[in-house]
């Protein structure tokens, strides 16, 4: 197959049977989602699963446009995020700050690397009544827990980015003049931006998922403590219907991060 | 040597890595010293690990030497010299980040060129190594030999008295570096530069020096300097004449010996030692 005005292949083609395959996965995840709705649905109404376990998911529709009609979700929507917000804010300015500091050295690479992986790798959550006895059942502790969780991936990845630049773009950069500022703005930030930017994406999503969870076991307000409330409450339609808004709103976020993570890399 | 001044100078240059007694230390180079006259094309060859990478970025102010002393144009170096020398690297020295153009522009900004001179010197750079069209291209969309010339332009941009290329086309193929050879002879020839040019091709030593330095196997010092009678710029039927089989020769002579030397050092199957040269 030729293309007549160019006399080159045709390049749509594999393109097309890409963009093809790619609407036939859509179709088998969205029908996969349907599914299990499906499943939901007939396990409530026709085989008898107790409906205190599993209600009707038409009635737990019918909730969830209550609660997004309503707008009683403002309060806990803004706890929440309010808490993610400054968590994030700490542990990115803190380890992209303490990151770099600790790449401008072999030794302090050296020691703090895998200090830093053996701690990510253990579950901070286990200390949360710490945090609550600390910082108290308000935001405070649920930040402090965001910030701590987050911290690691973000300063691991800050070291890896600008502990591993090649040393050639440095010794060119220095051959021809280049300043600690040129240094740093022209070679070492955009050599470093895309690993930091995937440490800063996994950095938010731990600290959602720490901050949504730690509500749910010790907490005042926020979307984590009401569905727990609910749940105390055996409102489980209701309860259910929040869990779905919850998954939204965190489906929701990862994508803006994650399309955020992808221009950035992309500048 | 045909000019009476001197741009590089040489003095008594010992170099070695790591410290007595450790398992890394090499001695690099010793006592070396070495005339580089203005306006010549001076080629260092020698058996790998023989320390001509090293002796070139000696040069440079891009490593200080144990003892022994460079000189760039009457100052003593010891220290990169951004507005006298520039650098032509082995391999894939753009920076990735940056368009063909940006990483011409860039290297002007950090040698502190006005911004109102960088677009019109990138372009007359680009245009004398043939790549006016790429311009836009990032450095992973080019051939090897096409980021060489990109890289070439760089250091053509910086309008430096002094070029310093460390096996510019040793990672490209034999029939891309004889036409990069022979554009760079024409290049080179106009410019007037004063060019260190480290090569592990007899050929391409005898095509482009006027003078050829030949360096002795680790401890590396220079054995012989050879000279290459033939007026620039070099035509490619240079490359089939008695005189440059005969140069070649003389070449190949001096260098066998010295390669079996360097053979036996690093033992048979160690390819370790071979990436410490350009380090």
């Amino acid at each position: 197959m030729v293309d007549e005005r160019t006399g080159g292949p045709l390049p749509t083609l594999p393109r097309k049977r890409a963009r093809a395959g790619r609407g036939a996965s859509r179709l088998i995840q969205a029908g996969f989602l349907v599914g299990l709705v499906v499943i939901w649905y007939l396990a409530a109404t026709r085989w008898g699963v107790n409906r205190l376990l599993l209600p009707n998911p038409v009635a737990v529709y019918d909730n969830l446009l209550d609660i997004l009609r309503s707008g009683e979700f403002v309060g806990d929507l803004q706890t929440t995020l309010g808490e993610l917000a400054v968590a994030f804010a700490i542990s990115a300015a803190g380890g992209v700050t303490l990151g770099y500091v600790i790449s401008r050295s072999r030794y302090w690479i050296a020691v703090f690397e895998p200090l830093f992986a053996a701690i990510y790798s253990i579950p901070i959550i286990l200390f949360l009544p710490l945090f609550v006895l600390f910082f108290g059942l308000g935001p405070a502790s649920k930040i402090a827990l965001g910030a701590a969780i987050s911290f690691f991936p973000i300063v691991i990845n800050t070291i890896a980015g600008f502990g591993h630049v090649d040393p050639l773009f440095v010794r060119v950069a220095r051959s021809m003049g280049a300043s600690d500022y040129h240094l740093f703005r022209h070679v070492l930030l955009p050599a470093a931006s895309p690993v930091i930017l995937t440490g800063l994406r996994m950095g938010f999503t731990v600290a959602l998922l720490s901050i949504i969870g730690s509500e749910t076991l010790a907490s005042l307000a926020g979307l984590g403590y009401h569905i727990v409330h609910l749940a105390e409450a055996m409102e489980m339609a209701r309860m259910y219907a929040y869990i779905v808004f919850v998954i939204a709103i965190a489906v929701t976020l990862n994508a803006v991060v994650s399309r955020l993570e992808a221009r950035g890399k992309r500048d | 040597m045909a000019t009476s001044e001197v741009a590089i100078r040489v003095r008594g240059v010992f170099h070695r890595f790591g410290e007595e007694g450790e398992q890394r230390f090499v001695r690099a180079l010793v006592d070396t010293s070495l005339d580089v006259g203005e306006g010549e094309l001076l080629c260092l060859i020698g058996p790998s690990g023989c320390g001509k990478s090293t002796l070139l970025n000696i040069m440079g102010g891009l490593m200080a030497p144990s003892s022994g002393t460079v000189e760039a144009r009457g100052q003593l170096v010891h220290g990169p010299l951004p507005r006298d020398i520039a650098f032509v690297f082995q391999e894939n020295s753009l920076f990735p980040w940056n368009t063909v153009i940006e990483n011409i522009e860039l290297g002007m900004v950090f040698q502190g060129v006005a911004k109102s001179e960088r677009a019109a010197r990138a372009a007359e750079a680009l245009a004398a190594v043939g790549l006016k069209e790429f311009a836009q291209h990032y450095p992973a969309q080019l051939s090897g030999g096409m980021r060489q010339r990109a890289a070439l332009a760089r250091a053509l941009s910086l309008k430096t008295p002094i070029l310093l290329m460390d096996e510019p086309f040793g990672a490209l193929d034999e029939q891309t570096r004889m036409i990069l050879g022979e554009d760079l002879s024409v290049l080179l020839a106009e410019s007037r530069k004063t060019i260190v040019f480290v090569t592990h091709s007899l050929g391409e030593a005898v095509f482009l020096a006027d003078r050829v330095a030949v360096f002795s196997a680790r401890p590396g010092s220079i054995k012989q300097v050879i000279v290459i009678d033939e007026p620039h710029p070099r035509r490619p039927e240079f490359v089939t004449s008695a005189k440059f089989t005969s140069l070649r020769n003389q070449l190949y002579g001096l260098l066998h010996d010295e390669i079996r030397k360097a053979v036996q050092q690093s033992g048979a199957g160690d390819t370790g030692r071979t990436g410490m040269e350009s380090a």
